[in-house]
């Protein structure tokens, strides 16, 4: 599009413009321009822009961060002061990966918010209005701002888990109980804690399409997070342990363990059903989202 | 050009808009007016594909809503002014609209400037005034330099300068060829900006037809008549072919009458006078009547049923039926507002 000699002798702006070459008129005479149509990737744009603009997002990253880090590294040293008093079955059973992530089970939390919020904000304050109205294809709003969440809570996700990991395992490197990045199932398992972080935020996404509103969509997440294994631990014997490895942490959590357990799935198997959960509840929210009225 | 053909919406038990037809056209602004609750913002929810409608349908452009490459660029509405994110500040709000479909991001600055919003652009639009707000919902609906523009009651807690400035802004837009559609409650605000109303009534359309023709057929001047024998008086006067209804405050409005007739009727019967005056139209008036918001006189509060041949809504739906045929069902409907001389209380029915 550089101006060859045969532009020379046109008035500046002329031809600098594709847009003018494609002008069609209007019923009224308006001179129309012909756009390209917008795509996904525009959607994605927008969804990127409104997650970086609101201070909700930073603020709830940055508790996932230390909340998760804190808590790893704070259990780490707890289990550190009382190993000399540790019986030998607890030592042999330690599993300092699992351990040393220990905190992703409560700074999942906020990425949970996190999840919630990105939809639920939209529809306390209306924005969702304008939203479908730049971005009417619901599949498509939906699609960009899951995208989006997803790949955010990705990359803080896996900082987070290996940040935890790190710093738990130079405080167990103190008592040589310390498991290296190359042990087996060990970078599975870090890789891993940031993949459940991830999917956490997409549940919560799916369930605050659904409910629409903060308080309850928040109340609904830690519902299935934390109150539901307290359910399950009053199941009595084998039903109780079946029922307590499905439950959705229970599930989630298997992938940071590196040793085997009775009392969880395997770790793949454990987040295989997590993912279930998280995509049923996205394509019920998907559902909801493009039939109900904004 | 938005054509809405057999749109109706329902909320459960409620129907919102009822078999609503209508095209709005480029080139002027059309005025959507109707009391609270009508139907307005329901309808423009349709029309942006925000709510979807339980029959019928809307298009913009020759195309629905959804099916807008570009909807930015096609349609700019302003429906609710505070329907964003108060933590976001006006530019970054704009920016992700831009973005969103494909706008340059220049061109934010531009609608910026032109809603004289640049000083603020970068603080949060929750510390923005009810004019800002507007303003910037404004701004958001002219980023992509739309043909088709349509505003939800946007003077709305706007003081004059607001009100004056959005009202020039509207009929420039509408200059420039664009289709420019304004819902609003208020007749007034409606006969200083519209050229054309679609005026809509418990969810029905109750006029499409330009601002001039509607005052000419609706704001008919009458005579307003105050008496201690009120009670005589309004029968008297309903004999005659003439139009009585009673005002809010206790007056009697005669149409179709003039003062020296209905002081001779009131003279011939003993009937006493406090007030016998002309009084020209009111365009507010004419918009409430046909709304049906006055109270109709009824001789006594007996309803008189319509007879089916003289019947206003039969005749104009049935065009030419024979008499003898069946009214439709919705010939009876309660839920009609009274909108011709014809739906009124007569002596000669009595
Ligand atoms: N989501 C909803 N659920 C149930 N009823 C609704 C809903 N939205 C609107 N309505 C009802 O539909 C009718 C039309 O409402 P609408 O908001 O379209 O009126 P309007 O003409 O915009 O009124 P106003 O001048 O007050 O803004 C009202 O009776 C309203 O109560
Ligand atoms: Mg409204």
């Amino acid at each position: 599009m550089t101006a060859g000699p045969e532009d020379a002798g046109r008035p500046p702006g002329e031809g600098a413009s594709t847009h003018r070459d494609v002008a069609a008129e209007d019923g009224a005479g308006r001179k129309r321009a012909e756009h390209r149509p917008a795509s996904f990737a525009d959607a994605v744009a927008a969804e990127w822009i409104k997650i970086r603009t609101v201070r909700s997002t930073f603020w709830t990253l940055l508790a996932g961060l230390v909340v998760t880090i804190g808590l790893s590294c704070l259990l780490a040293w707890v289990f550190v002061s009382a190993y000399d008093r540790l019986g030998a079955r607890d030592r042999l059973r330690f599993d300092p990966t699992a351990y040393g992530l220990a905190g992703i089970n409560f700074g999942m939390v906020a990425f949970g918010v996190l999840g919630v919020l990105v939809v639920t904000g939209e529809y306390a304050t209306g924005m969702i209005r304008t939203s479908l109205t730049a971005v009417p294809r619901r599949g498509r709003l939906f699609a960009a701002k899951a995208l989006v969440l997803g790949g955010v809570v990705l990359v803080v996700g896996e900082i987070v888990s290996f940040a935890a990991y790190f710093l738990s395992q130079l405080i167990f490197a103190d008592r040589h109980l310390d498991a290296g990045l190359g042990e087996d199932g060990v970078l599975r398992a870090v890789i891993g804690g940031g993949l459940y972080l991830t999917l956490i935020a997409l549940l919560a996404l799916a369930i605050g399409t659904l409910l629409r509103h903060t308080a309850g969509a928040v109340t609904t997440v830690l519902g299935l997070l934390f109150v539901l294994p307290i359910i399950g631990s009053f199941l009595p014997g084998d039903l109780g342990r079946t029922v307590r490895k499905v439950l959705p942490a229970g599930a989630g959590g298997a992938i940071m363990n590196t040793r085997p357990s009775e009392e969880s799935l395997s770790p793949w198997a454990g987040l295989g059903v997590f993912t279930l959960y998280t995509v049923v509840l996205l394509v019920a929210a998907l559902l909801a989202f493009q039939r109900r009225d904004a | 050009m938005i054509e809405a053909r057999g749109l109706t919406k329902r909320f459960g038990e409620k129907t919102a808009v009822d078999d609503v037809t209508f095209t709005v056209r480029p080139g002027h602004v059309t005025g959507f007016l109707g009391p609270n609750g009508a139907g307005k913002s329901t309808t423009m929810r349709m029309i942006l594909g925000l709510d979807r409608p339980t029959a019928g349908t809307v298009t913009v452009a020759g195309v629905r809503y959804s099916g807008l490459g570009t909807p930015l660029r096609e349609v700019g509405a302003l429906l609710d002014a505070k329907a964003m994110h108060g933590g976001r500040t006006a530019h970054n709000h704009l920016l992700l609209l831009a973005r969103s479909n494909g706008i340059p991001a220049r061109r934010v600055d531009e609608v910026l400037d032109l809603v004289g919003l640049r000083s603020v652009a970068r603080k949060h639009a929750r510390g923005f005034s009810m004019g800002m707000g507007q303003r910037l919902g404004i701004a958001a609906a002219l980023l992509g330099d739309p043909a088709v523009l349509m505003f939800d009651e946007p003077v709305n807690g706007l003081d004059p300068e607001g009100i004056l400035w959005i009202r020039t802004l509207m009929r420039s837009l509408a200059a420039e060829g664009r289709t420019v559609f304004v819902s609003s409650h208020l007749m007034s605000e409606m006969a200083q900006t519209a050229e054309h109303l679609v005026v809509i009534g418990r969810g029905r359309i109750l006029a499409d037809t330009s601002v001039r023709e509607f005052i000419a057929a609706n704001a008919t001047s009458h005579v307003r008549v105050r008496s201690p024998q009120l009670g005589e008086l309004g029968p008297l006067l309903a004999r005659r072919d003439w139009r009585v209804e009673v005002d809010p405050d206790g007056s009697l409005r005669v149409y179709g009458a003039d003062p020296a007739a209905v002081g001779d009727v009131a003279a011939d019967h003993g009937v006493r006078l406090h007030e016998l005056s002309p009084v020209q139209p009111s365009l507010e008036e004419a918009f409430m009547r046909l709304t049906g918001d006055t109270v109709e006189y009824h001789a006594g509060g007996r309803p008189v049923p319509p007879a089916p041949e003289a019947g206003p809504v039969s005749t104009a739906r049935e065009g030419g039926a024979p008499p003898a045929a069946p009214p439709p069902p919705e010939a009876s409907s309660p839920d009609l507002p009274p909108t011709a001389p014809d739906g009124t209380w007569r002596g000669g029915d009595a």
